[in-house]
């Protein structure tokens, strides 16, 4: 009887996951195997023909700057990963600890705000913010300092790459925060824990998990991200979304373009397995 | 009584309801009656963006009764590979630059073969015009020309002076330090370094493996200049907002914007030459419309549509008939004059061209497109 139950249970699961999956398949693994299947096709007269030739990996791989685009997109995204979760950490520490539920809630509401924007257009006004005729260097000019180089530079990125993440990320810290059993913080300070001992030895480890998401997501979205280093960045040195562009510029050569895509999901895709390997570590 | 109002009161409602009923039945059909007997054309257009906004169709489509559908790309291997990617019969009609018809034109099945007599070629500006490098093959035209611009300095004026501006030296001038912008298209911004290298026999994009070489590491210097690298929008507004002083690889047609707008900046073909962009439109072998895509065609070639073109907001061009340019002067003026589209003055475009100072921007003759792109590509990540 038992036994039975769980295969109906199991019956019951798999039909609401099955949506899901066929999603997934349809748009993620079958648009991603063609991905990788174009990136074996030749260019010849501007025009895509299908073939199996690994002339593209190896024509991008020995190119120097792949590997320096590589690199400075990592680099980058790791950046603005640890600053990003250092910064809403305590954003989220006060949402979930120091507020009223109600605040809390416009507080969330609030961060979605943004999202109702376009992003390419939060971007166009950070140029207008940060220019050097911008609003920031005349607001200090008054004050006798700048004008200081924000546009067009790493710091430019930087602000982007915040601007994309930085919302999703405490809102994921803080809901991760929220459902933190009080009492184990309690308990701590109890037991002669000070503020800051609480905060490491309890409270982060407890919300590990949704610190570690949350980083994710902001590592995957600058990774990827175009918008910020073009337009913010000046293309500066360029990324890999930079390099994509500029690939397909060249005599429509989107397999090489392929090469660069793939190269990006399969590092995202260890990262992100990394990273959530180390947040269940201990739970396993 | 009770009863005698209710049949009152059904028998005006059922009038109502018929009434209201006939009034809302005519207003939902009236549209399709009309549509019936004068259906709008719609016509399709891929081109650079601009070209199909109200302020360069609006008059053609009010008087033959269609509409542009436009499809807008940035740069002719997006216009190539949209062309690709669309399935036959998506487009009518193709505007594109005189280096990428030469390429539409030798894939042989896209574009059709046009009719000479058809267009106003003995009304052209200048002889080049009438057998534009690009647009013929085997004596057969395919594509016609309808706006060009030139390529050199473009700078801002509280910031560099005009002599100063002369020349593409004034790039690597010390007080431009991290004030040099680029339009990150590598055969504007390489052909104009490739003419400070002094190569303009036969051509700055024909050039032999060593003035290749010479040119890469002339453009490898100039990298600790360089603020950026931007598109129309980020050149566009780095120049505004004086983010930059000075840009590789554009001319009047991003500094004529602004500077209709009031902004301190301006363009100029240096001592040592500029690069004319030149726009075609060309009409899509599968495109059922070929004959009022041929009159759009003939229209952007009157006076008419060559004043709108040379004012087009989106970026102004010089015009390429005589009796374009004539019209210009009569109803533009001001523009025409700060354009250099007068007789007599230095920088007539047409003058320019005649002295050997303008050089057609063309794709590279001795080395790949790739090979120059991957360059750019190099020197963006130094």
């Amino acid at each position: 009887m038992a036994s039975k139950l769980t295969e109906k249970m199991t019956w019951y699961a798999g039909t609401w996951r099955l949506p899901n999956l066929i999603w997934q398949f349809l748009f993620f693994v079958i648009p991603l195997a063609f991905l990788f299947y174009l990136s074996f096709w030749l260019v010849k007269n501007y025009r895509m023909v299908p073939g199996f030739d690994t002339i593209n990996w190896i024509r991008m791989f020995s190119k120097g700057y792949f590997w320096d685009a590589y690199y400075i997109t990592f680099c980058l995204a790791f950046l603005s990963t640890g600053i990003t979760t250092l910064l809403a950490f305590p954003c989220a520490y006060g949402l979930a600890f120091k507020t009223s539920i109600s605040a809390r809630r416009w507080a969330v509401f609030f961060l979605i705000i943004p999202f109702f924007t376009s992003y390419l257009v939060r971007i166009y006004s950070w140029q207008v913010i940060l220019a050097e005729n911008g609003v920031i260097n005349a607001a200090l000019s008054f004050l006798g300092v700048g004008p200081y180089i924000m546009l067009n530079s790493m710091f430019g990125t930087m602000i982007g790459y915040l601007t994309l993440a930085l919302p999703l990320v405490i809102i994921l810290q803080t809901l991760s925060l929220s459902n933190i059993d009080r009492s184990l913080v309690e308990a701590s300070e109890n037991l002669g824990c000070g503020p800051f001992r609480t905060v490491f030895t309890v409270i982060i480890p407890l919300a590990k998990i949704g610190i570690i998401i949350g980083a994710v997501f902001c590592f995957i979205l600058s990774f990827g991200d175009f918008v910020s280093p073009y337009y913010l960045g000046g293309s500066k040195p360029p990324t890999l979304s930079i390099l994509i562009i500029d690939t397909t510029k060249s005599g429509q050569q989107w397999p090489r373009a392929a090469v660069v895509a793939v190269s990006m999901i399969l590092t995202l895709m260890i990262v992100a397995f990394t990273a959530v390997k180390l947040a269940y570590r201990k739970q396993q | 009584m009770p009863r005698k109002n209710k049949k009152i009161l059904t028998k005006t409602s059922r009038r109502k309801v018929l009434k209201y009923s006939v009034a809302a039945g005519a207003a939902l059909f009236t549209p399709f009656v009309h549509r019936s007997w004068a259906e709008t054309v719609e016509i399709n257009m891929l081109s650079w963006y601009g070209l199909a906004e109200p302020d360069m169709v609006e008059e053609f489509e009010a008087k033959h009764n269609v509409k542009f559908k436009p499809k807008y790309y940035a740069g002719g291997d997006n216009m190539l590979a949209a062309l690709s990617q669309s399935p036959p019969g998506t487009f009518d009609i193709i505007h594109t630059d005189a280096e990428y018809a030469r390429i539409l034109i030798e894939r042989g099945d896209l574009i059709d073969e046009l009719n000479p007599s058809d267009y106003p070629f003995d009304d052209m500006l200048y002889d080049d015009f009438t057998k534009f490098p690009g647009h013929w093959k085997n004596s057969k035209l395919y594509s016609v020309i309808t706006r060009f611009g030139h390529l050199g300095v473009s700078y801002n004026k509280d910031h560099v002076t005009a002599e100063e501006a002369m020349s593409y030296d004034v790039f690597w001038n010390p007080k431009l330090k991290g004030k040099v912008g680029h339009f990150d298209w590598h055969l504007p911004s390489l052909g104009e370094i490739s003419l400070l290298n002094g190569n303009t026999n036969p051509s700055p994009f024909d050039i032999s493996s060593e003035a290749w070489d010479k040119l890469k590491q002339k453009t490898l210097s100039l990298k600790p200049q360089v603020k950026g690298f931007f598109d129309y929008g980020g050149t566009f507004g780095s120049l505004k907002n004086a983010e930059i002083w000075a840009c590789v690889g554009i001319g009047d047609w991003v500094t004529g914007v602004l500077e209709k707008d009031g902004a301190p900046v301006g363009s100029v073909v240096p001592k040592e030459g500029g690069i004319q962009w030149t726009e075609s439109y060309s009409i899509v072998s599968t495109s059922k419309k070929k004959d009022i895509a041929k009159e759009y065609i003939q229209y952007s070639l009157s006076p008419a549509g060559q004043v709108r073109s040379a004012g087009m907001k989106a970026y102004p061009a010089f015009a390429v008939t005589k009796s374009g340019m004539k019209a210009l002067q009569e109803q533009k003026p001001t523009e025409a004059k700060r354009t250099g589209q007068i007789p007599g003055v230095a920088n007539n475009p047409i003058t320019l061209i005649k002295e050997g100072r303008i050089h057609y921007r063309d794709i590279p003759r001795q080395q790949s497109l790739e090979e120059w792109n991957e360059f750019w590509s190099e020197y963006k990540n130094a």
